[in-house]
C-alpha cells in the first residue's frame, strides 16, 4: 500500500470507530467548539453532520463557512500519548443540496440510525463539509497533511 | 502485593514474579546446595515503581516515537540511555523505598552486595538474555543498593535487550524485571561450568579465572578451559590462559589487579576442583532436567553457586541469532583500552602509510596493465580497511557510551547527553579543517578588493594563498576531487566567500569540555580519579576516532578513485584528473546500512501528502528555522548558502566543511553519536537525527524548523508569509 492510501486507510479506520467530532466554527469574533455526530463519505472528501438551525454553530456557519473538525480515538489514559490518533479536517461547510440529500442522509443515518427523527425535523439542517485538508497526528508529535485537490 | 521474598522461602508459584534466576537459586538453596544468602525483589516492586511514578508512560512514549522498523540500533541506544536516566533520576515511592530499605538492612546488615537481574522469561532453554541485563558486584550501603536496583530495572530497556526482545517477538508492554540482591562471596577462584559443550554434546566444559567471575563474564580476562567427558567427568583437555590479572572487589565495585607470580604459573583449579565443579554442574542438571550453564565461585574450599540457567538452544542452533553481535558492541573498559592502543598506535599509522604510499605513485607513468593492477590493488586495500573499520573502528565507538554511562551514574545530570560536552576537545580533524576555512573567511571578510580578485581567479594574495596552500596540503583530498586540487579551487574559494559574508561560527566546545572535566573528576576520591580520567580518555579518543576514521578512510578512497579515473581516462571515457561527481558518492563504507528507498509517486491523483511535522531524535539542543538544502550528492554541498538547514541522508565528516554555514542539521540516520550530531554539538547547532526519508520528504527550498530540544522537524512547504533570513533561537 502506498503512503497516501495508507494514510487514507488510517483516517477511514478512525472515522469508522468514532461517532462524534469536535466542530470549530467562528462568529462574532469568537471561535466556538461543539460536539457533532458525523459521518464521512467513502472517498473522505466530505464530512456530514446535522444541527438545528437555531444553534450558535449554525449561526456561525452562515457567516463563516470555513470550519475545522477534530476526530480522535483518545481513551483518556496515559497510553494515548503513544497510541492515540487525532485527525483535524479543514474545509468549507454548506447545507446539502436537495439533489444530494438522499444519498448523504442515507450515509448519515446508516451510522446514526437513532438520529432519524432529529434529522427529519424541518428545523434541522444536514450540512456537509467539503474537506480541503486533513492533518493526521499520531505518536504524539508526528503530523502529516493530506491535501485534497 | 509482595515486594520482597527471601530465596529460602520462595515457592514454585512465585516464579512468574521473581524470574528464572531467582527461582533457580531458591530451588538449589532448598536442595541444600551452597548458594549465597539472597532476597528477590519481585516484579510487583518494579511494576509499582514504574506505574506510580509515571515511568511506564514515558517509556512507551520513548519507544513509540517512531515505528520500530524506522529505528536504527544507534537510536535504540539513545532511547535506552534516556530511559536509563529516567530510572536513575526518579525516586522510589516512599512506601516501596521503606520496604526495600528495611529488608536490605535486616537481611544483609551492612554486608557487601551483588545486585543481579532476574527478568521473568529471561533464561529459558529458548531464550537467553545473559549479558543483556545488568548486574552490579560489590555494592555497599542500602541507598547504593537501591540505586543499583533501579539501574538493573532500567537494563530491561537496554538497547541490546530491546533488540533481542523484538527479535524474539516478545511484547515490550508486558516486560517486567525482578532483581536478586545477593551477599557477595569473594571467591579465590571463580568460573562457569557448561553442562554440555555446544560443539560436542558428549562433552562438558569448565572455565575458570582467579578472583571474581565478572572479568570472565564480560570477556575482560581469558579463562583456563577444561573439556570433560560428560558421562564420567574425565578431563579430556586443558587449555591454559595467558594469566596476568584478576578482578577483585574494591572499595565499591571491582578493580583489576596483577596476579602474583605463583598464581600466574598455576592454573586456577586443581584437577580435584575441576571434578567438584563438574559434579556441581551435573547436580544442577539433575535438579532442572536440562544441561545448565552454572556460574560458581570457590572460597575457603566451599563451592558456591552464583546462578544457574539452562544452556540456550537458540544460541547454538540459530545462525541468524544476532545476540552475539549485540553483545560485541558492549566492550569492557580493559577491552577498549586495548582497542584504543591497537587503533591509535597500530592501525591508523599503517592506514596512513599505505595511503601515503599510494599518493607517491605517479599513475601517469604506469603502463596500461600496471594501472589496471594498481587499481585492483587499491580496491583490495580499501576493502581490507573497510573490514577493519567495521571490526575495530565502529566497536570503539562504545568508548563514548561507556563514558556516558559512568558520567551519568556519577553526576546524575538531567540531560542524559551532557557527557558529550566533555568529549569535545576541538582536535577532531574536520574541525581543524573548518578552522582553516574560517581563518580564510576572516581574511576575505570586509576586504572587497580581495573578494574581487578571488572571484576573478586571482589567488596571489600572500596571506590568503598561504592558508589555501595549507588547506590543500592537509585536507585537499577531502575538499577537492584530485590530488592537485586545481580545477576545484574556485569551489573552495566560493565557499570561503560565502562563509565570509556572515560572522564566523567557531567551535568553542572544548572550553566547556575543560570546565566540565574538572567538575566530573571532583566526584571521585583521589585513588579512583585516575580510573575516571582513563575512562574519560577512552571516551575522548572514541569521540575523536568516530569522526577521524572517516577522514582517514576518505583519503584512502580518494586514492582508489584517482586510479579508477586514470583507467577511465585511458579507455577514453573520462578526463584525466578530477571528476564532476564527488569522491564520496561512489565508494561506501556502509555494509549494514541499507540505502534509503526512493519514495514512489503515489497514484492517488486527488490527494497530495505533505509531511508537516516529523519526529526523530533530539541530537543538538536549540531551535532554528531556515530554507532546507538537501544534499543528495557531494557536489550539492558546493551550492550551500549561509543559514540554510543541512538536510541529508547520512553525513560523512568529509562533507562537514559546510557546517559553519548551516543554521541547523537534519539527518536520516538516527543517534546522538553519528557524525551529524557530533559536528552539530561542536558548533552548537540545533540538530535532529533519525528523520525517516529526510532527503526525500524535505525538498531544497522548503522552509523548515528544526527543534533540537524535542527532536522534531516542522516542514512549512507553503509559507504564509515571506520572511527573510533565518529565525534562530538557540541555547546550549
Amino acid at each position: 500500500m502506498d503512503e497516501i492510501s495508507g494514510l487514507k486507510q488510517t483516517i477511514a479506520d478512525l472515522f469508522l470507530g468514532q461517532n462524534l467530532a469536535v466542530l470549530s466554527s467562528y462568529g462574532n469574533k469568537q471561535p466556538y467548539a461543539s460536539l457533532v455526530a458525523f459521518a464521512a463519505t467513502e472517498d473522505l472528501k466530505h464530512i456530514i453532520f446535522a444541527t438545528t438551525r437555531s444553534t450558535r454553530k449554525y449561526a456561525n456557519l452562515t457567516s463563516e463557512s470555513q470550519v475545522a473538525l477534530l476526530i480522535d480515538n483518545r481513551s483518556n489514559e496515559e497510553k494515548d500519548f503513544s497510541y492515540a490518533i487525532a485527525v483535524t479536517a479543514l474545509g468549507m461547510t454548506e447545507e446539502v443540496r436537495d439533489s444530494e440529500r438522499t444519498s448523504f442522509l442515507k450515509l448519515y443515518l446508516k451510522k446514526h440510525p437513532h438520529l432519524k427523527e432529529f434529522v427529519s425535523s424541518p428545523s434541522c439542517a444536514l450540512l456537509k463539509v467539503t474537506v480541503q485538508k486533513y492533518y493526521v497526528v499520531n505518536r504524539f508529535q508526528n503530523v502529516q497533511e493530506l491535501h485534497i485537490q | 502485593m509482595n515486594f520482597i521474598i527471601p530465596l529460602s522461602r520462595l515457592l514454585e508459584g512465585d516464579r512468574g514474579r521473581v524470574g528464572g534466576k531467582a527461582h533457580a537459586l531458591a530451588v538449589m538453596m532448598q536442595k541444600e546446595m551452597d548458594v549465597p544468602a539472597a532476597i528477590a525483589i519481585t516484579t510487583d516492586a518494579y511494576n509499582t515503581f514504574v506505574t506510580e511514578t509515571g515511568l511506564d508512560t514515558k517509556i512507551m512514549m520513548e519507544l513509540n516515537r517512531k515505528t520500530y522498523d524506522d529505528i536504527r540500533w544507534e537510536e535504540l541506544w539513545d532511547i535506552s540511555l534516556r530511559i536509563r536516566n529516567m530510572f536513575a533520576n526518579t525516586s522510589l515511592p516512599v512506601k516501596l523505598h521503606e520496604i526495600i530499605k528495611e529488608s536490605v538492612e535486616t537481611f544483609f546488615s551492612g554486608k557487601s552486595i551483588v545486585v543481579r537481574s532476574s527478568a521473568p522469561g529471561e533464561d529459558t532453554s529458548d531464550t537467553s538474555f545473559a549479558g543483556l541485563h545488568a548486574s552490579y558486584v560489590n555494592i555497599q550501603g542500602t541507598e547504593s543498593v537501591i540505586e543499583h536496583i533501579k539501574l538493573v530495572w532500567a537494563s530491561l530497556w537496554s538497547d541490546a535487550s530491546l533488540l533481542y526482545r523484538k527479535e524474539l517477538g516478545l511484547d515490550e508492554k508486558k516486560s517486567s524485571m525482578a532483581v536478586v540482591v545477593q551477599e557477595i562471596i569473594s571467591g579465590e577462584v571463580s568460573g562457569i561450568g557448561f553442562g554440555q559443550n555446544p560443539n560436542d554434546p558428549a562433552q562438558c566444559a569448565i572455565e575458570s579465572v582467579y578472583g571474581l567471575n565478572q572479568g570472565l563474564v564480560d570477556g575482560t580476562f581469558e579463562p583456563d578451559r577444561w573439556i570433560l567427558n560428560r558421562d564420567d567427568g574425565r578431563i579430556i583437555s586443558h587449555a591454559q590462559a595467558d594469566r596476568s590479572h584478576a578482578l577483585y572487589p574494591s572499595d565499591e565495585g571491582t578493580e583489576s589487579a596483577p596476579l602474583p607470580a605463583d598464581l600466574i604459573s598455576r592454573p586456577p583449579l586443581t584437577n580435584e576442583n575441576v571434578h567438584k565443579v563438574y559434579e556441581l554442574v551435573m547436580k544442577a542438571e539433575g535438579i532442572f532436567g536440562l544441561p545448565q550453564d552454572v556460574e560458581w565461585t570457590l572460597k575457603d574450599n566451599i563451592l558456591y553457586v552464583l546462578q544457574s540457567r539452562p544452556i540456550t538452544t537458540i544460541y547454538k542452533n540459530d545462525k541468524d541469532d544476532k545476540r552475539g553481535w549485540y553483545l560485541s558492541l558492549t566492550r569492557s573498559i580493559e577491552n577498549l583500552k586495548a582497542l584504543k592502543h591497537k587503533i591509535e598506535d597500530e592501525l591508523i599509522p599503517v592506514l596512513q602509510k599505505e595511503t601515503e604510499e599510494m599518493a607517491q605513485v605517479d599513475l601517469s607513468l604506469l603502463s596500461d596493465e600496471e594501472i589496471r593492477d594498481e587499481t585492483a590493488r587499491r580496491r583490495y586495500i580499501f576493502e581490507k580497511w573497510k573490514n577493519t573499520y567495521w571490526d575495530h573502528f565502529i566497536p570503539f565507538a562504545h568508548g563514548m557510551r561507556i563514558f556516558g554511562i559512568v558520567y551519568n551514574d556519577t553526576v546524575h545530570p538531567s540531560d542524559p547527553y551532557e557527557f558529550l560536552s566533555l568529549l569535545s576537545s576541538g582536535d577532531i580533524m574536520s574541525v581543524k579543517r573548518n578552522n582553516i576555512l574560517n581563518e580564510m573567511a576572516l581574511q576575505v571578510r570586509d576586504n572587497k578588493r580581495l573578494i574581487h580578485d578571488l572571484k576573478k581567479g586571482d589567488y596571489s594574495n600572500t596571506a590568503f594563498k598561504s592558508l589555501l596552500d595549507q588547506l590543500i596540503a592537509s585536507h585537499g583530498d577531502l575538499l577537492c576531487r584530485s590530488n592537485h586540487c586545481t580545477e576545484e579551487t574556485p569551489d573552495i574559494v566560493n565557499m570561503v566567500i560565502e562563509m565570509a559574508s556572515t560572522p564566523g561560527k567557531h567551535s568553542d566546545a572544548h572550553q566547556e569540555s575543560k570546565t566540565r572535566e574538572q567538575a566530573f573528576l571532583s566526584h571521585f576520591s583521589a585513588h579512583k580519579r585516575e580510573d575516571a580520567a582513563d575512562i574519560l580518555d577512552i571516551g575522548r579518543a572514541s569521540y575523536r576516532m568516530r569522526d577521524d576514521d572517516n577522514i582517514y578512510m576518505g583519503r584512502l578512497k580518494a586514492r582508489v578513485l584517482e586510479a579508477e579515473k586514470e583507467v577511465s581516462y585511458r579507455s577514453g571515457t573520462a578526463k584525466r584528473g578530477p571528476s564532476s561527481a564527488g569522491h564520496f558518492d561512489s565508494l561506501s563504507l556502509a555494509v549494514h546500512e541499507p540505502e534509503s528507498d526512493v519514495v514512489p509517486q503515489d497514484p492517488e491523483q486527488d490527494f497530495r501528502l505533505q509531511n508537516r511535522q516529523i519526529t526523530g531524535q533530539p541530537a543538538g539542543p536549540g531551535i532554528a528555522t531556515g530554507p532546507a538544502r538537501v544534499i543528495k550528492k557531494s557536489s550539492d554541498l558546493m551550492n550551500f548558502k549561509k543559514d540554510e538547514v543541512l538536510v541529508c541522508d547520512s553525513i560523512d565528516p568529509n562533507m562537514t566543511f559546510v557546517v559553519p554555514l548551516a543554521c541547523a542539521i537534519v539527518e536520516r540516520r538516527g543517534g546522538m553519536l553519528i557524525h551529524g550530531a557530533i559536528i552539530a554539538r561542536e558548533y552548537g547547532l540545533p540538530c535532529v537525527t533519525g528523520i525517516s526519508k529526510a532527503s526525500e520528504v524535505i525538498r531544497t527550498g522548503d522552509r523548515i524548523t528544526v527543534d533540537g530540544y524535542l527532536g522534531i522537524v516542522i516542514i512549512d512547504a507553503e509559507p504564509h508569509e515571506k520572511e527573510t533570513g533565518p529565525h534562530i533561537k538557540k541555547s546550549m
